[in-house]
């Protein structure tokens, strides 16, 4: 690039980054239709749309993952054509990736050259990426051990470690796809500055989310995508939560749940110094207690990877554990027969799984097989000993599909063509119309187009209301504290507090996610 | 949307790969000096050019056909039963004993225990390998392959030792006894006046065959079992989460995989040569895997395929006796079909789906403006990950 023409510099009209006219298909689907965007230097620049939009496709074209069926990029207001991404790094484009790519058992320096070393001896990069990084911690506050190990540093770190890749190779222009996906609030609020410390040094920082809250506190200016459109790019400081939804979904969007005061009953679900050790030997769940009653929803809250899914797992049936878990006063076994999902099934657990196209759905079956899923054995299915009956898991679908609103509604499409918030709704029909006892909810709105979260959200609120019990996992604190009648904290395998949402907010339940305070006496 | 219609994944893509294995087939024929086009005649008239030829095809077509399917139950749950030629030749001493040691009073029932004993024989020899993968991780595809082998060590020692007639210097069982020999082709279709199938070696297990067909199809399609093994081979962990026993239908599915392996030998042991030879099965076996790949695990496809084979076996056997074509090359051109068919299915499949985008994509910039074609959300897909 020629920085060194003092001509193009000083001409601040020339955006960062201009695409024009961007299409690009998959198949039949288009995941962008003539978009058309100017990023201007020294801004931090979202774009904001649900899962799907294509936010990330639009992205890889600028990085040189895919090639754009139409349209032309611009780098510092000269046409680039950016075929894969050692183009884009030539062309100063760093992307700092939602899974992070670094080698786990090399240090930090070693994953900063790794692919840009200067020669084949290592040693004279190493030290010059010692330097450099000692330049880079001074000037943008990223502040990393460089000799540390990436497996035994916590994920901010690791996040740190790619943006520091992306400088090393001198990138002017940074793309963060979810950035935050992973990180505690106090992370992301570190996160944050470092950005700001970037934008003040002059850089251009694309931040793809799909969170609203961070749109608001970090952007200068947004754009909103939907359905592979871009429908507008406004100033935040000119724009609310409100109506950015409304951009993203198309119509008027209710952020807040709407429910009753609680009104809790009887102890549904008991657990005793429940201990989970992995199949590595690992502890994950290191004795717990927790008690859900009927007519509340209890909210695990929590960083990703601290025993909550393990938590689910054991008490949908995947997972063997030590303790004791009662349900409406009967112990349930935790390991060896009797301890399957089907057990759990007839014992009244209904299970909305985390993961939906892993563990909820078979992705190459029928929306009317996945509807029997779990439930294949139910008499109602059942046409004799071996037979299914396949005519009544299809009359059955058609009820779902209707009742919840599930599109296309079409019984024969298999799981896979449905979009992720429709995907969700079959694996949340399934479960509720079983009316559980105690129903345990693991993500229910990851993936979930806004318009379908909320019809989530009011179906699980609608079952506590019908004096059920709701056990909640999520990693959206929001989610967790717009839902939650009570909310308890995981990190690292242990509670650390239970707090009710209205004497709590996202700054105490940040710590506690981190570890930082214990429960106060 | 899927990427392509289904009649061209299922009709299309066989048939390009077919004539593909054809073209190349035909080069390597002109190469070595014969007409091609001779030899292709020569095949069809041997295969399918008489009754005659024809018996020999179905009795080809059989063995293929229980093999095949035992590949295709199993691929159902993912698991890649590579075993299938010891599981038939353990199928053979299933029959050769009930056969050589019950005296059967007619054929029909003796059809029925030999088949239920080849099936158990032949089931217990994928048990051991499945039980390996489920309790232990054993590669399944590591330990049938090695299966076979001991089998076949087995069977030579059985044979040498055991069930050599005393004074006999052939490793072979002795004949089965009259009572036991199935109605041949010849025998059920021919009249007074007319001989059908003379001498060829087609009998009456091809209709067993045909019947394991549907029977799979309906455990695949129609049973709860089948259910949960489709289940388990998309997702264990969804299985996992269905609270479906990886261990019970990994046991279950080889078990039957092997089952119908084994059950091969009512063709080849008992209905051909009536009495248990060493490599009684001939590679049918390994044959069977190309032929659940290109009957892409249907039973239905499984039937066609195995015909296919059948025809390219006895057509290829009728080349090598009447022309110059050595036998080696049969080999190869077989292998060409199978390689095509089999495992460079994805060279034709990729370009061909790629075609049908691009007309997809054609068809809808034609017809923009117009209305929509159905909602919008149809034409979802999650965004993907670089």
């Amino acid at each position: 690039m020629s920085a060194d023409d003092p001509a193009e510099r000083q001409e601040t009209a020339v955006p960062a980054i201009e695409l024009k006219g961007i299409s690009k298909a998959f198949g039949p689907v288009q995941a962008n239709r003539d978009i058309s965007i100017r990023v201007m230097p020294g801004t931090i620049h979202g774009i904001i749309g649900e899962n799907g939009a294509g936010k990330s496709t639009l992205m890889s074209i600028l990085y040189g993952f895919y090639k754009a069926d139409r349209g032309e990029i611009f780098i510092n207001g000269r046409k680039t054509d950016i075929p894969d991404s050692q183009a884009a790094i030539a062309a100063g484009i760093g992307m700092v990736f939602q899974h992070f790519k670094l080698v786990e058992t090399f240090t930090v320096l070693e994953n900063v050259i790794l692919g840009a070393e200067d020669g084949r001896l290592l040693k004279p990069s190493l030290a010059k990426a010692r330097r450099l990084l000692k330049e880079l911690a001074a000037e943008y506050e990223l502040n990393v051990d460089p000799d540390a190990v990436i497996s035994d540093i916590g994920v901010g770190m690791q996040q740190r470690v790619e943006i520091l890749k992306a400088l090393y190779r001198q990138a002017d222009i940074l793309i963060l796809d979810e950035p935050t996906g992973v990180l505690t609030p106090s992370e992301a609020d570190q996160l944050f500055r470092i950005l700001h410390r970037l934008k003040d040094e002059g850089k251009t920082i694309v931040l793809i989310t799909h969170k609203l809250r961070e749109i608001m506190e970090a952007t200068d200016t947004v754009s909103v995508m939907r359905r592979g459109e871009m429908t507008a790019t406004v100033r935040t400081a000119e724009t609310s939560p409100e109506h950015l939804a409304e951009l993203m979904v198309g119509r008027k969007v209710l952020l807040r749940v709407d429910k009753a005061p609680v009104r809790a009953g009887r102890t549904v679900l008991e657990v005793e110094n429940l201990r989970v050790i992995d199949e590595e030997g690992v502890e994950r769940i290191r004795g717990i207690d927790l008690k859900v009653r009927a007519g509340e929803i209890v909210g695990l809250a929590g960083v990703a990877g601290n025993g909550q899914s393990e938590l689910l797992e054991v008490l949908g049936g995947m997972r063997a554990a030590t303790g004791l878990v009662r349900l409406n006063g009967e112990a349930l076994a935790l390991s060896g027969p009797g301890s399957d999902g089907q057990a759990r099934r007839a014992a009244g657990i209904a299970h909305v799984p985390e993961d939906r196209q892993r563990e909820g759905l078979i992705m190459e079956f029928h929306a009317w097989e996945n509807v029997g899923f779990g439930y294949h054995r139910d008499p109602a299915y059942r046409r004799g000993a071996v037979f299914m009956n396949n005519a009544a898991l299809r009359a059955d679908t058609e009820a779902k599909i209707a009742q919840y609103d599930i599109r296309p509604a079409n019984c024969w499409l298999t799981a896979r063509n449905f979009s992720g918030g429709n995907q969700q709704k079959i694996v949340v029909a399934r479960e509720m119309e079983r009316n559980p006892d105690l129903l345990l909810v693991g993500q229910p709105t990851r993936g979930v187009d806004i318009g379908a979260i909320e019809f989530i959200h009011k179906q699980i609120v609608a079952l506590r209301d019908a004096g059920k019990a709701v056990l909640l996992v999520s990693v959206e604190l929001e989610e967790i504290l717009g839902l939650s009648d009570r909310i308890a904290v995981m990190f690292d395998g242990r509670i650390m507090g239970e707090r009710l949402p209205g004497a709590t907010d996202e700054k105490e339940l940040g710590l506690l996610m981190a570890g930082m305070a214990r429960e106060a006496a | 949307m899927d990427r392509m219609p289904q009649w061209a994944d299922v009709v299309l893509i066989p048939l390009i790969s077919l004539i593909l294995a054809a073209i190349l087939s035909a080069l390597v024929i002109l190469g070595i000096g014969e007409d091609p086009v001779a030899a292709v005649r020569m095949m069809v008239n041997g295969a399918v050019g008489s009754t005659y030829g024809w018996g020999y095809t179905l009795y080809y077509a059989t063995n293929f056909m229980f093999t095949g399917l035992a590949v295709a139950v199993a691929f159902h749950a993912r698991l890649f039963n590579i075993g299938g030629e010891g599981q038939a030749m353990l199928g053979g001493l299933g029959v050769a004993l009930v056969c050589l040691h019950v005296p059967w009073p007619h054929w029909s029932v003796a059809l029925v225990a030999a088949a239920i004993s080849a099936a158990a024989f032949g089931a217990a020899w994928a048990a051991i390998p499945a039980w390996l993968q489920a309790r232990r991780g054993s590669h399944i595809v590591i330990t049938t392959i090695m299966f076979n082998y001991i089998a076949a060590a087995v069977l030579n020692y059985m044979l040498v030792t055991a069930l050599r007639p005393r004074g006999s210097m052939d490793p072979a069982t002795a004949r089965f006894p009259e009572a036991v020999h199935l109605p041949t082709f010849q025998q059920i279709f021919s009249s007074a006046g007319q001989p059908l199938f003379r001498g060829a070696p087609a009998n009456i297990s091809f209709f067993v065959a045909v019947f394991a067909c549907i029977a799979v199809w309906a455990l695949i399609w129609r049973t709860r079992l089948g259910y949960e093994i489709r289940a388990y081979g998309h997702s264990e962990t969804g299985a996992r989460y269905a609270g479906i026993s990886p261990f019970r239908i990994t046991m279950i599915a080889m078990l039957i995989s092997g089952g119908l392996a084994g059950m091969m030998a009512i063709n080849n042991v008992m209905g051909e040569a009536e009495r248990l030879v060493l490599n009684a099965t001939e590679g049918a076996g390994f044959i069977g895997i190309a032929v659940a790949l290109m009957g892409r695990s249907h039973p239905f496809g499984v039937f066609l395929a195995a015909i296919l084979f059948g025809f390219l076996y006895q057509g290829g056997a009728e080349l090598a006796l009447w022309t110059n074509i050595p036998r080696e090359l049969i080999v190869v051109i077989q292998a060409l079909v199978i390689l095509f068919t089999g495992a460079l299915d994805n060279m034709v499949r990729m370009p061909l789906e790629r075609l049908f985008q691009a007309i997809g994509r054609k068809r809808r910039d034609a017809g923009e403006g117009a209305p929509k074609p159905g909602p919008r959300s149809a034409q979802h897909e999650p965004e993907p990950e670089p």
